[in-house]
């Protein structure tokens, strides 16, 4: 019986062995064919090759906006051969962008999971003639090995929201902020405009917390404010889920909001419910967070846009519940 | 005045002893901080409903999904000697299923509603039967069986949401996950005490309770007595099913919202912290529902306390630590087991006293 055991142990051990041994052959062999590919591709005419190395789209409403535009720039219509890989994972992201320039693709647009660990792929893919475009994401690399990255201003997007916060010259302002996952681009960016404001005196902080992106947690912080009587009249939540979070412990407590309301309520990410949240005049404020990079990249492709600058923010609004439109929201809403 | 302190910390709580204590400390400290933290008050909410509200009920009724989850996790843990890590996945999953129906027409109406509900418990209970196939027939570790859902639950909700968070609303999903107009007291809490009253009764009919600890003391005794282990222990993984869809749907119906991503994230390990105050060994065998409510309400009672206490949430988790490593540690076997003997030396030396006194006079 214990042999049998160790010889299975044996012989699964061999076998993975084996297996390596074989990924790894295969990965080596494609590398040296992919330098030749990569040099004819770049000569021949037909549809232009784009290689998407994306986040998966079930990783938030933001992503799925963001694969989809991808899909419909990159289109054969537009005259496009779109290949497509998603993980979560920078290891997985960085075999598929290897995969692609093995592949011979024109074009390589990277959202990387990690800012660290592309120096060699991004080189390979220079040496290959291979043009290479980040988006949403920046990585740590020399600016020389792409051409340009179309990315969102995280802490434009919370001076925009705070800007507009302080334009209505409300007499004082006492804020519950609830913060995103400690640490992520998005909390780190939204969180600073407000910071100064709390430092400077001009607003005050009833209470600053971390929900961690979850409308369940935002709802019980805002619920312990409540109970402790303190008083508020803004509540800045850093994105559309907290924001409802919040809301609903403001409706149990018989707490009015919105246009006229008693508390202003600020949202991020511009979810299509959430604006229509905003439309009914139950919210005040949404700020954009815009996965729409796909045209500008498309666009530089195309020679129709010049690159001035290798980092290219992409333009971002925040919408007013007074001035909001349902054209608004079909354009610029994500999700259903 | 010996006796009494026997009954306290000997065997009058049994089981409970270790919960009830902690739940008396939170409530002193929180009485010496501050004594308008229990206060209650009946307000108007903005559908214009009057309803309770202050601290206690926020308490009472934000662990209603964590107490449910935990009665169905004790039986679980009672008769298999392990835990389902899945509960949080599974609950998406469920939520996804109810969201699905609810949206599939373009009204909700009642009956929309209890068919969407039907539907989840009959999904969570189908994924319920997989983990419990894979522990009770295939005899893997429960913690390693339910790994598998825990991993790729939340991807399966995402796939029934088709991506986003999909909303919904309807007067009848508020009376479910907030206040049922004309009563003041919020319907999750009413739906835990429900959940409870029928767990109390299906253990008075039937042998349920019996079976599941004789299969969780020793399968192979009670299989020799012609208890089905196998069954016991699939039964104990298709009723947490159930409970994980109840929970599933308060959370959904809470918010009006469905996020697979958070939706009653990170629950599975306070509900097994729960079972764990509660009193209940965690290797199976003897179990307490009550104790794993008490444990669920002390969970709960902790966060609001750090809260109000303005203790940064990132920080909340730490000092949840610290509490639970002390009641964990306190209600360990060894712990207990020393404190026992003290108390014994402490009471033979007393007798001793007594004697020799009795002697000398």
């Amino acid at each position: 019986m214990k042999r049998a055991k160790t010889l299975v142990l044996a012989v699964v051990l061999v076998l993975s062995l084996v297996l390596c041994a074989c990924a790894k052959d295969s990965g080596d062999k494609k590398d040296s064919s992919g330098n030749n590919n990569a040099g004819t591709t770049n000569t021949s005419s037909g549809p232009i090759k784009v290689g998407v190395v994306n986040n998966p789209p079930s990783e938030s409403g933001y992503r799925e906006a963001n694969v989809k535009d991808m899909e419909a720039v990159f289109s054969k219509a537009n005259g496009y051969d779109l290949k497509t890989a998603y993980s979560l994972k920078n290891d997985d992201q960085l075999q598929a962008a290897q995969g692609f320039i093995t592949e011979g693709v024109d074009y390589l647009l990277i959202s990387a999971a990690e800012t660290t660990g592309w120096d060699d792929v991004l080189k390979k893919a220079k040496e290959a003639g291979i043009k290479v475009f980040l988006f949403d994401r920046m990585i740590d690399v020399d600016e020389s090995l792409y051409e340009a990255a179309v990315v969102s201003d995280m802490a434009k997007e919370g001076e925009t929201a705070v800007k507009w916060l302080l334009d209505q010259n409300l007499s004082e302002y006492n804020v519950i902020h609830i913060q995103g996952a400690m640490g992520s681009d998005a909390q780190i960016g939204r969180t600073g405009a407000l910071d100064e404001q709390f430092a400077s005196k001009k607003m005050n902080k009833v209470v600053q917390q971390t929900a961690t992106w979850d409308e369940a947690e935002a709802k019980k912080i805002v619920e312990s404010v409540i109970n402790s009587k303190a008083s508020f009249n803004v509540i800045y939540a850093e994105n559309d889920g907290m924001a409802k979070g919040a809301v609903a412990a403001l409706d149990d407590a018989g707490i009015t909001h919105g246009v006229d309301g008693q508390v202003i309520v600020m949202g991020f990410d511009c979810n299509k419910w959430a604006l229509r949240e905003l439309l009914a005049g139950k919210w005040n404020y949404d700020g954009q967070c815009s996965p729409f990079q796909a045209q500008i990249i498309s666009d530089i492709i195309q020679g129709k846009k010049t690159v001035t600058s290798k980092k290219i923010i992409n333009e971002e609004k925040g919408f007013d519940a007074k001035s909001l439109t349902q054209a608004d929201i079909d354009n610029y809403g994500l999700g259903e | 005045m010996n006796n009494k302190s026997k009954n306290i910390f000997g065997n009058g709580l049994g089981q409970l002893t270790i919960p009830i204590i902690a739940i008396a400390i939170l409530v002193i400290f929180n009485l010496i901080r501050d004594p308008s933290f229990f206060s209650i008050e009946l307000t108007h909410n903005n559908e214009g409903n009057s309803v309770l509200a202050g601290n206690l009920i926020t308490i009472i009724n934000g662990a209603s999904e964590l107490a449910i989850l935990a009665m169905g996790m004790t039986l679980v843990t009672a008769a298999c000697g392990g835990q389902d890590i899945s509960v949080g996945a599974a609950a998406a999953i469920a939520g996804s299923a109810f969201v699905k129906i609810l949206k599939s027409g373009d009204s909700i109406s009642a009956g929309t509603v209890i068919i969407a509900l039907l539907f989840a418990c009959i999904v969570a209970m189908i994924f319920g039967a997989f983990n419990g196939t894979l522990v009770a027939v295939f005899k893997i570790q429960p913690m390693i069986a339910t790994l598998i859902l825990y991993t790729c639950g939340r991807s399966i909700a995402y796939w029934i949401n088709g991506g986003a968070t999909p909303t919904v609303t309807s007067p009848i999903l508020d009376a479910i996950g907030k206040f049922i107009p004309g009563i003041p007291v919020p319907t999750p809490v009413i739906i835990v005490i429900i959940v409870g009253v029928i767990f109390k009764l299906v253990f008075r009919l039937t042998s349920l309770e019996l079976f599941t600890q004789s299969v969780g003391i020793n399968g192979n005794a009670a299989r020799l007595n012609g208890i089905n282990s196998t069954f016991v222990k699939l039964l104990s993984f298709i009723i947490l099913g159930i409970c994980v869809a109840i929970a599933g749907c308060i959370g959904v119906s809470r918010l009006g919202l469905i996020n697979h991503e958070t939706l009653l994230i990170d629950i599975e390990m306070d509900t097994i912290l729960a079972v764990a105050i509660g009193g209940n060994n965690l290797g199976g065998g003897k179990f307490k529902v009550g104790g794993s409510i008490i444990g669920a309400y002390v969970i709960q009672m902790l966060t609001i306390t750090l809260y109000a206490m303005k203790v940064s949430s990132t920080d909340v988790k730490a000092y949840k630590a610290v509490v639970i490593i002390l009641l964990v540690v306190i209600g360990s076997p060894v712990v207990k087991e020393k404190f026992g003997k003290m108390m014994n030396k402490l009471r033979s030396r007393r007798a001793k006293v007594t004697v020799k006194g009795a002697e000398r006079s």
